[in-house]
């Protein structure tokens, strides 16, 4: 579904990916997990395609196609969707309305028409309820005064209504206390699909108690220097990232 | 966003630049006595009038144009602008839309304006303004029913006199500045609108302007008056043919407001900003004012101004009645090399007097955009509260907004409270809408409607809906 391949990235004119390889397959969840400053949020930015991120070489495909020559709202509507850390807010813009006019342009894309009101209000409504939020939000601006934990959510929210072939979620668990974890968790585990692909990317492994990955990748240094399976988020929950540091030193 | 990649986006072909070529009944340019005499025998004016004008006109004579607002361009040869321009035949003005030059309706079609249409689903009654003569008024039966007189100035002028010398030029008198002492001179036409005590007008109310004849500038004066208890929504909306020259429009609005009345004048202004070097723009030097003079009073501007290559435009409140409210919602948007420098005065008279502003400015391309403001509280005016919420979005890096508030507090029982911030559409803020698959014009949009919405919904409903359209037709491409 989602390759990788040798991905060098530099942000302004320090490279911090150097060589990334990464194969994700329809209905595996993965974990990129790794030290602050290792070069996770990068890799979800660049595969979403945010500015100001330099590609030197390698190459991400997504199904076929080549996500480096997607604009960012085409890796989108190809059902590439990423899930931020930091989600911004947009004063006076409804949340309800950003939903609609991102679900109308992934469907715009796929060649269907709007959804129809009564249908939007039923898919929204159910959504809303499965994330424990309340209706009210829908009409309060896109993250305007929210809680770390409500934008969180809100993000999960977006997930579930746009329904992605590839969720990639960058830090979602932090800020979070284990209530909202939980809420967030079963949000993420309800995208699980044979169809489709979970990317998270995590500092802390808290969340793959709720989330079991099928797949642990450790990033240091631009590098994916350690896979295995969850397992190895448990080992590094033990024993920190030092251990791996050294190894990879030696 | 590179900042070479945004001015090619900002960069936007004006889509109404068009031009009627309906021939005109001109008089060579320039400006005299006599020129004046032509404009008020033309209208059938009473002698009253005439000397209303001439009056104004020595007025003029003595005074300067300002120089104090943020704004930069040439000097206006006020001798090379012809001051009178009719349709031909205006002794055949229509009586229908039947009779209506169907090159006209044409133009408004183009406009996305279909008279019928517009009139016949919307309730409103339409004064249409083309070169400044009236040709298109509907309705008028069922506001004549309610007792409402919505006609063009000139035709009040000769239709009802005494309200007309009762009430014109006291709330914008003929030498309060430049601008107006030149309109109060030669002024061709607007709309007059009187509202008898207890009435609430059944319908908005709505002009089109237009200026279409080369080098002709647009002098309209309106005048609204709503007796006691009596209340009217009014909506002015404007676009212009694409022109090489600038064209120089400098309108007087005055609103009258008795004992309990409400006027709620509505602007969507949209005209000729001038091409990529700001050539060919309309230069709009406004002077809009309310007057709110009975108790308990009310009025509300509420402007969203899209166009212009000069914008100079500050409608006021006067709050002279015990408890009246004065209220200033407004959207102005820059673009290109636009140049804007608009904002409110609200002059707190009466005891208890309330104000309101908001102000939502954004610049892209080049523009640059000012707010000036002016809250003043008289000695009398106990207990007056005024609040300001000033905000301005910034589209790419080289265009300017500027914030000039004034305050003179002229007693200790008034609050005032100001608040103002400058933004730059995020490129976060795209980027995240983006990477929900919504495209990056759509985002703009989005984004800049949300900044303003605080002000379209003090739009009446359909008008809030064009707003937004027209938002989106100016800032097509302008993303950053």
């Amino acid at each position: 579904m989602l390759e990788v391949k040798d991905l060098h990235v530099t942000v302004e004119g320090s490279e911090i990916l150097k060589g990334l390889s990464l194969t994700v397959n329809a209905g595996e969840v993965h974990a990129i997990m790794g030290p602050n400053g290792a070069g996770k949020s990068t890799l979800s930015a660049v595969i979403a395609g945010k500015d100001g991120y330099e590609v030197t070489a390698g190459s991400i495909t997504f199904e076929g196609r080549d996500v480096l020559e997607m604009e960012i709202e085409e890796r989108a509507q190809a059902g590439l969707l990423l899930g931020f850390q930091y989600p911004v807010e947009i004063p006076g813009v409804k949340n309800i309305y950003l939903l609609k006019a991102a679900l109308n342009a992934q469907r715009a894309a796929r060649g269907e028409g709007e959804i129809p009101a009564p249908e939007f209000m039923k898919l929204i409504k159910e959504k809303v309820a499965f994330m424990k939020m309340d209706t009210s939000f829908l009409q309060r601006a896109v993250n305007e005064g929210f809680s770390g934990g409500e934008k969180k959510r809100n993000e999960i929210l977006q997930m579930l209504v746009l329904q992605p072939r590839l969720a990639m979620l960058d830090e979602i668990d932090s800020g979070l206390d284990i209530d909202a974890m939980r809420v967030v968790a079963d949000g993420v585990n309800s995208l699980r699909a044979e169809d489709r692909g979970i990317l998270l990317v995590t500092h802390y492994q808290r969340l793959l108690d709720f989330v079991v990955p099928d797949k642990v990748h450790v990033l240091v240094d631009g590098r994916i220097v350690k896979s295995g399976d969850a397992g190895l988020a448990r080992e590094l929950e033990a024993r920190g990232y030092e251990w791996l540091l050294e190894e990879t030193a030696a | 966003m590179a900042s070479q990649e945004m001015e090619q986006l900002v960069r936007r072909d004006y889509k109404e630049g068009f031009v009627t070529d309906i021939e005109s009944d001109t008089v060579p340019p320039g400006l005299d006595e006599s020129t004046i005499a032509f404009i008020s025998n033309k209208k059938g004016e009473p002698e009253w009038m005439l000397e209303w004008r001439l009056k104004a006109y020595h007025q003029w004579l003595k005074m300067t144009p300002p120089s104090w607002a943020h704004l930069d361009y040439p000097a206006i040869d006020y001798q090379a602008i012809s001051y009178y321009s009719a349709p031909k035949r205006p002794e055949d003005r229509p009586q229908s839309l039947d009779e209506v030059d169907p090159k006209l309706l044409e133009t408004y079609e183009k406009l996305g304006i279909p008279l019928h249409e517009r009139a016949a689903l919307a309730g409103v009654a339409v004064d249409a303004v083309f070169d400044s003569v009236s040709v298109a008024t509907t309705f008028k039966e069922k506001l004549h029913e309610a007792g409402v007189i919505f006609c063009s100035i000139s035709e009040a002028i000769r239709e009802y006199p005494e309200l007309v010398k009762q009430y014109l030029g006291t709330v914008v008198p003929q030498g309060d500045n430049y601008f107006a002492a030149l309109n109060s001179a030669v002024f061709t036409d607007g709309s007059f609108v009187f509202v008898p005590e207890g009435v609430t007008c059944p319908m908005e109310l709505s002009t089109y302007f237009r200026i279409n004849a080369a080098n002709t500038g647009q002098f309209e004066r309106t005048l609204i008056i709503c007796e006691s208890r009596a209340q009217v929504s009014y909506l002015e909306g404007c676009t212009a043919p694409m022109r090489d020259e600038n064209q120089l429009h400098a309108a007087v609005v005055e609103l009258v407001a008795l004992e309990d009345a409400y006027i709620k004048y509505s602007t969507v202004q949209n005209w000729y900003p001038g091409d990529e070097d700001g050539k060919g723009g309309i230069y709009n030097f406004v002077t809009k004012r309310g007057d709110c003079r009975g108790d308990r009073s009310r009025i509300s501007w509420t402007q969203v101004e899209t166009g212009s290559a000069i914008t100079w435009k500050y409608p006021s409140c006067v709050l002279r009645g015990r408890d009246s409210i004065g209220e200033f919602y407004s959207v102005a948007v820059t673009n290109g090399r636009q140049q804007a420098d608009t904002g409110t005065k609200m002059i707190h008279i009466g005891e208890g007097t309330r104000s309101y502003i908001v102000s939502k400015g954004i610049s892209a391309g080049r523009a640059n955009q000012s707010y000036r403001g002016l809250v003043k509280v008289g000695p009398r005016a106990k207990n007056a509260r005024n609040f300001t919420q000033c905000d301005s979005l910034l589209i790419g890096d080289r265009c300017g907004a500027h914030t000039f508030p004034y305050q003179e507090i002229g007693n200790s029982s008034a609050t005032v409270e100001h608040e103002a911030t400058t933004s730059k559409i995020g490129e976060d803020q795209l980027f995240y809408c983006q990477s929900r698959g919504i495209s990056e014009e759509d985002a703009v949009s989005m984004i800049v409607n949300g900044f303003c919405k605080d002000v379209f919904q003090e739009l009446p409903m359909e008008f809030a809906v064009e707003a937004e359209a027209l938002l989106n037709v100016t800032l097509e491409g302008a993303v950053g």
